[in-house]
């Protein structure tokens, strides 16, 4: 295995870490706002998908797509937040899955009420299609590129978010003692619907993001946000840079696991059998990862007791 | 308002007199209906031991479900292929018995639940969910991408297994044999939810502190809870493989997890016969919704969201009058 194709793998791990990232930051601000496991998650990350693809073969422009994708996410978001999930806060671990169970069903069927069952396609726009040459002379797609630094912007501006800003104050502080800020005065069911929205939007972003590269279909989201569970059981569940490491770890872990081990298993099988073998072993590396971190630090990387 | 042993007799009544009814009619379809109400009860009720009595919500359960699928088809397909499963060691070969089948199927998933449970039993509450629903997940990726047994097409097989005495082809004798095991586990999951162990598995669920204070080892405790339901929901497995003459990897699917979830809160939590219910109420929407709408998991997820917010206790939990021994 050449140096340079290893090179644009770990790239591709990193692409696929950050996607994960925008998921499972979502998710993890959730329920450590909140205390709610949302398995609507993967519902408004398919969304953000259709919503671009929709938005983007209408307008022509790929930008207003994604525009159109984050919004969508996020007032679907906040919709549920109003509607259903607010019942849920005080409710046990259970009835949060059944219930949002519940709402897979009903967005996953009502979108292919609205858009059938074929796959929609996004394309990569015009600006950011091809290749760019990175040092020591490697060709890397500009868009992938593109995901990885917008999905670092992303981790950067939400600890700015929450470290420095008045919201991030009471996000924090809703964390810790959710009475309490309460009867400080600020309006908690404002703030529940905002951290919802923000996490509908990010799980939005990475749908549009990820939509111009796979296709478009209902039943996109459910596998991704069991990744993301993956990514916060490793990271520590309502830590945002757990959610971080986690999410760069299993996206590097996937994607090279996925090249190397069928190569690795090459160098002394052989070759039909060590790609079976391989892909097979290399689909349930990212588990195995999680059952090792279980072993040694059930709660998470960066987790709290 | 009635007491709860009661309804349990009429919901198995029910299940029973109706395909007695198709029978005399002569509709195969709905006796076919019926068996596959009764076998996803199987499944339910062995879920239910784990998340109703134990507290522990394993969003994982298509795993052993799936396990016991395929053990079904696994040894079928290899006594129909007529070769052996592996010679070295020692030889074994594949077997239309269901009784054997279901003796792998139990053993198998219990092994895989013993696995799973050591690990997922080290976290709680929402993690707990988490991680059984990612081990699922694993389970069924490998089923995709194990090229031996079907990969993703997964695998047929021509003629249902045979059970001594019985033409298990026929559908009211299966039917029967299916029920008859359902029974036989229901009965079983009663023994157990009122010996010492299930008091305890109960206690430990209300009061973890408590339960530990009295010098019960609710890991060990939890774990073996886990492995039977991971057993029992095998075996369903196999009967749900025998019925269809068919595995694939949906059966590992989260889908399927959390469609045995639905079976329980529809019928009602921690009541024995609340998974049987469940089990036939969501046959009977399917068969009745789907008639009307290509998109009738959207009524599902109604139906779902509405008991899940205002109906708390499923249907045996509406129609009983005692409350269930224990607030979640």
């Amino acid at each position: 295995m050449s140096i340079i194709l290893l090179i644009e793998q770990i790239l591709n791990g990193l692409q696929f870490g950050v996607m994960l990232f925008l998921m499972a930051a979502g998710l993890t601000l959730i329920f450590g706002v909140m205390g709610l496991i949302n398995l609507a998650h993967g519902s408004l990350y398919m969304i953000g998908a259709f919503a671009a693809a929709a938005g983007a073969a209408a307008t022509g422009s790929f930008v207003l797509g994604l525009i159109a994708a984050l919004m969508a996410a996020a007032l679907f978001g906040a919709l549920i937040e109003l509607t259903v999930i607010r019942r849920l806060y005080a409710r046990d671990h259970l009835d949060q899955v059944l219930a949002t169970f519940a709402l897979i069903l009903i967005f996953s069927e009502a979108t292919r009420w609205v858009f059938g069952s074929f796959p929609l396609f996004l394309d990569t726009p015009d600006f950011l299609s091809g290749t760019v040459t990175l040092p020591g002379g490697i060709l890397y797609s500009k868009y992938r590129l593109a995901i990885i630094l917008i999905g670092l912007a992303v981790a950067v501006g939400l600890f700015l978010l929450i470290s420095k800003t008045r919201v991030g104050m009471r996000i924090r502080a809703g964390e810790n003692d959710r009475e309490m800020i309460g009867a400080l005065g600020v309006d908690i069911s404002v703030l529940y619907t905002m951290v919802f929205a923000l996490g509908a939007a990010l799980a939005g972003l990475s749908g549009a993001l990820v939509g111009a590269i796979q296709s478009v279909e209902v039943g996109m989201g459910e596998p991704v946000l069991i990744l993301a569970f993956v990514v916060i059981v490793i990271g520590g569940i309502g830590s945002i840079k757990g959610a971080l490491a986690g999410a760069i770890l299993v996206g590097l872990t996937d994607t090279l696991g996925r090249t190397l081990l069928p190569v690795l298993f090459a160098s002394f099988m052989e070759p039909s059998a060590a790609t079976s073998v391989g892909s097979a072993l290399a689909s349930m590396l990212i588990y195995i990862l999680m059952a090792g971190v279980l072993l040694f630090k059930p709660t998470g990387l960066f987790g709290s007791a | 308002m009635l007491p709860e042993r009661m309804i349990n007799l009429l919901i198995l009544g029910l299940l029973l007199a109706v395909p007695l009814v198709a029978l005399a009619m002569d509709e195969p379809f709905i006796i076919t209906l019926a068996t596959k109400a009764a076998v996803l009860a199987v499944a339910g009720v062995g879920l239910n031991l784990a998340l109703g009595q134990g507290g522990l919500v394993s969003f994982g359960h298509a795993a052993y479900f799936g396990v016991g699928g395929y053990a079904m088809g696994i040894l079928a397909s290899h006594a129909q292929s007529y070769t052996p499963i592996m010679e070295v060691p020692f030889l074994i070969e594949g077997t239309k018995s269901m009784l054997v089948i279901w003796l792998v199927a139990i053993v198998a998933s219990a092994l895989v639940a013993l696995l799973v449970g050591a690990l997922s039993l080290r976290t709680s509450g929402v993690y707990f969910i988490m991680v059984t629903l990612a081990f699922g997940q694993m389970l069924y990726y490998f089923a995709i991408s194990w090229p031996a047994y079907g990969g993703e097409d997964g695998l047929s097989i021509y003629v249902r297994n045979g059970f001594p005495g019985l033409n298990t082809l026929d559908p009211i004798q299966f039917f029967g044999l299916c029920f008859a095991v359902l029974l036989i586990v229901l009965f079983v999951v009663n023994l157990l939810n009122k010996s010492p162990f299930g008091l305890a598995l109960n206690g430990a669920h209300q009061n973890e502190e408590r339960a530990r204070t009295v010098g019960i080892n609710v890991y060990r405790l939890r774990l073996t809870a886990f492995v039977i339901s991971g057993a029992i929901t095998g075996l369903a497995g196999a009967l749900f493989a025998d019925l269809n003459r068919f595995v694939s990897p949906t059966m590992f699917s989260w889908h399927t997890s959390g469609e045995i979830m639905v079976f329980i809160i529809l019928g009602g939590v921690a009541r024995l016969c609340g998974p049987v219910a469940g089990a036939a109420v969501y046959i009977l929407l399917e068969h009745v919704l789907g008639g009307l709408s290509e998109y009738w998991h959207i009524y599902l997820g109604a139906i779902l969201l509405f008991v899940v917010l205002f109906a708390k206790g499923g249907l045996v939990g509406g129609l009983s009058r005692r409350e269930v021994r224990h607030a979640g």
